[in-house]
């Protein structure tokens, strides 16, 4: 066993991964099931030089870290469900504005306050907008402590590669759950001298905005905002599990695909021809893996801590008919027993 | 080897702190480990608990639903997770704080005067290390050594309670030992 590896929950990772990514800006306002992340920050960034700020509300957090952003940072907040509805709004401000940040959303039950037990019912608002207006977001789902820190700094590495808010969704077990990991420095350039608002000495002034009047403008910017979507869609990331000679495949993120995977296991040394396809990118969701497993198989199902967001994208790629699902709400946390009842 | 564990007790009992600690002793011996506390409304008094499994082989789901070992601090928890214990799996319980008489005849069980032991030690805060420390023994899970190997890891800055922790481990094994 390696002496680096540590025993550390999911926020702290996500935490320290950003720290050695080079993030040196955090805002943030506290709430369950991640503020051991935001006490983290407060405690080790000004230890490499950074900047924490607990911002006066969430608000106040998301549009400190578009602030940073302009200036070069790297910059990031977290929050937990209710807290990221709140920073819709400056999430599309930076889409339009062509903004890096991360954002992390350690989701817990909902809606509204809901309560503070792990779920995944916030898919649609990752995925779908959240904000108003045409952007995307890159979404990246990690499924144990050691993807908490290794995605988080992959999130700071694409947000600054499209010039584009990136967000971590994780539910709120995988804050909380503790398992080694290994933290390792994250180095990558970024060309942020030829954007940042860093003074305009001897250069052209530069503008950061997402209001544009004429249409023409604005149409233009979309345009080219949507030619750099199409070009995210590269960064299409899955994991598959005993998927080869699979007949029935269980498609799941997060916590639920660590369930499912032991399901698999268990299914599999009773001779069950089980598979697990996990997507790594929410969006984009690799859609084209898996709508050529999904012809392989005779039956999918999909598996989700919420009343069923993602099987929607799954029932839009491989049709309504194959396509069954399993949903806990509230927190509550899928049940093997269940799962494989369903599957045979 | 795979061990299922779930750890509960009364919020102020240390479950965090022991399951914490049991994570950790798994993890210094080589073996694959995860823990999941049960997390924010917990208060001194209401109910804690905590997931750990520690495996020889890679763990994928770290959610235990039925234990293959069950260590309960207070009757209320035994009340809510002794149904769940998996038939052949072992209880561990804190017979200082449980009177009732544990019905089932399917699994192994192991009673341990936590809060006595601990208070002859100075405080019943300590109960939590008593029980671990005859868990060592009576199941093996984890070596007492690691468990005391890793209490500094997870009181940096308390460095004082490394002592009567580490007393009340040893005590809580030579009881074990003692009652064999």
């Amino acid at each position: 066993m390696s002496s680096s590896r540590i025993l550390i929950s999911g926020n702290e990772a996500v935490g320290e991964g950003a720290i050695k990514a080079g993030c040196r800006f955090y805002a943030g306002y506290p709430i369950t099931p991640q503020n051991e992340l935001t006490a983290y920050m407060a405690k080790r960034l000004p230890e490499v030089g950074g900047v924490f700020i607990q911002a006066e509300s969430e608000l106040a957090a998301i549009n400190m870290v578009l602030g940073a952003s302009a200036a070069g940072a790297r910059a990031m907040t977290t929050s937990s469900s209710p807290g990221i509805s709140l920073m819709q709004e400056a999430i599309s401000y930076m889409a339009g504005m062509e903004l890096p940040a991360v954002i992390v959303n350690i989701m817990r039950g909902g809606p509204g306050l809901g309560n503070i037990a792990g779920a995944q019912g916030d898919y649609f608002q990752a995925t779908k907008g959240g904000g108003h207006g045409d952007y995307r977001l890159i979404v990246l789902a990690p499924s144990c402590v050691q993807e908490m820190a290794d995605f988080t700094q992959k999130a700071f590495y694409l947000a600054f590669k499209y010039k584009n808010p990136v967000m971590v969704l994780a539910d709120g077990y995988l804050g909380q759950m503790m398992e080694p990991a290994e933290i390792k420095e994250f180095n990558f350039e970024d060309d942020s001298p030829s954007w940042r608002l860093d003074g305009a000495e001897g250069r052209e002034p530069r503008l950061f905005r997402s209001l544009y009047l004429p249409v023409e403008d604005l149409e233009g910017l979309n345009i080219r905002l949507q030619k750099k979507y199409t070009e995210m869609r590269r960064e299409e990331t899955w994991r598959e599990y005993y998927t080869e000679d699979a007949e029935a495949l269980l498609v799941a993120y997060g916590t639920c695909a660590r369930v499912c995977r032991e399901v698999v296991r268990l299914g599999r040394e009773e001779g069950r021809k089980w598979g697990l396809f996990q997507p790594i990118t929410l969006w984009p969701y690799p859609e084209r893996r898996l709508k050529e497993l999904g012809r392989k198989v005779s039956k999918v199902l999909v598996v989700e801590m919420s009343s069923g967001q993602m099987v929607e994208d799954v029932r839009r790629i491989l049709g309504e008919e194959k396509v069954g699902f399993y949903g806990r709400m509230g927190g509550a946390l899928p049940v093997k027993e269940e799962i494989w009842k369903k599957l045979i | 080897m795979r061990e299922e564990i779930i750890v509960a007790g009364f919020g102020g009992q240390g479950i965090l702190f022991a399951g914490k600690l049991l994570t950790w002793a798994g993890l210094i011996e080589g073996k694959k480990v995860t823990c999941i506390p049960s997390y924010g409304a917990e208060m001194r008094g209401g109910t804690a608990n905590c997931h750990v499994i520690i495996s020889t082989q890679e763990i994928s789901s770290p959610v235990v639903d039925n234990p293959t070992l069950l260590i309960v601090l207070n009757e209320q928890s035994l009340e809510k997770f002794l149904p769940r214990l998996r038939e052949g799996g072992a209880l561990v319980y804190n017979s200082s704080l449980i009177e009732k008489e544990i019905t089932r005849k399917d699994v192994e069980i192991f009673s341990v005067p936590a809060n006595e032991l601990a208070e002859e030690l100075g405080h019943t805060l300590l109960a939590n290390m008593i029980i671990l420390g005859a868990l060592a023994y009576y199941k093996k899970v984890v070596e007492l050594e690691s468990l005391i190997k890793c209490l500094p890891n997870l009181l940096v800055g308390k460095e004082k309670f490394i002592e009567p922790n580490t007393r009340a481990l040893r005590r809580g094994y030579e009881f074990a030992r003692d009652k064999r």
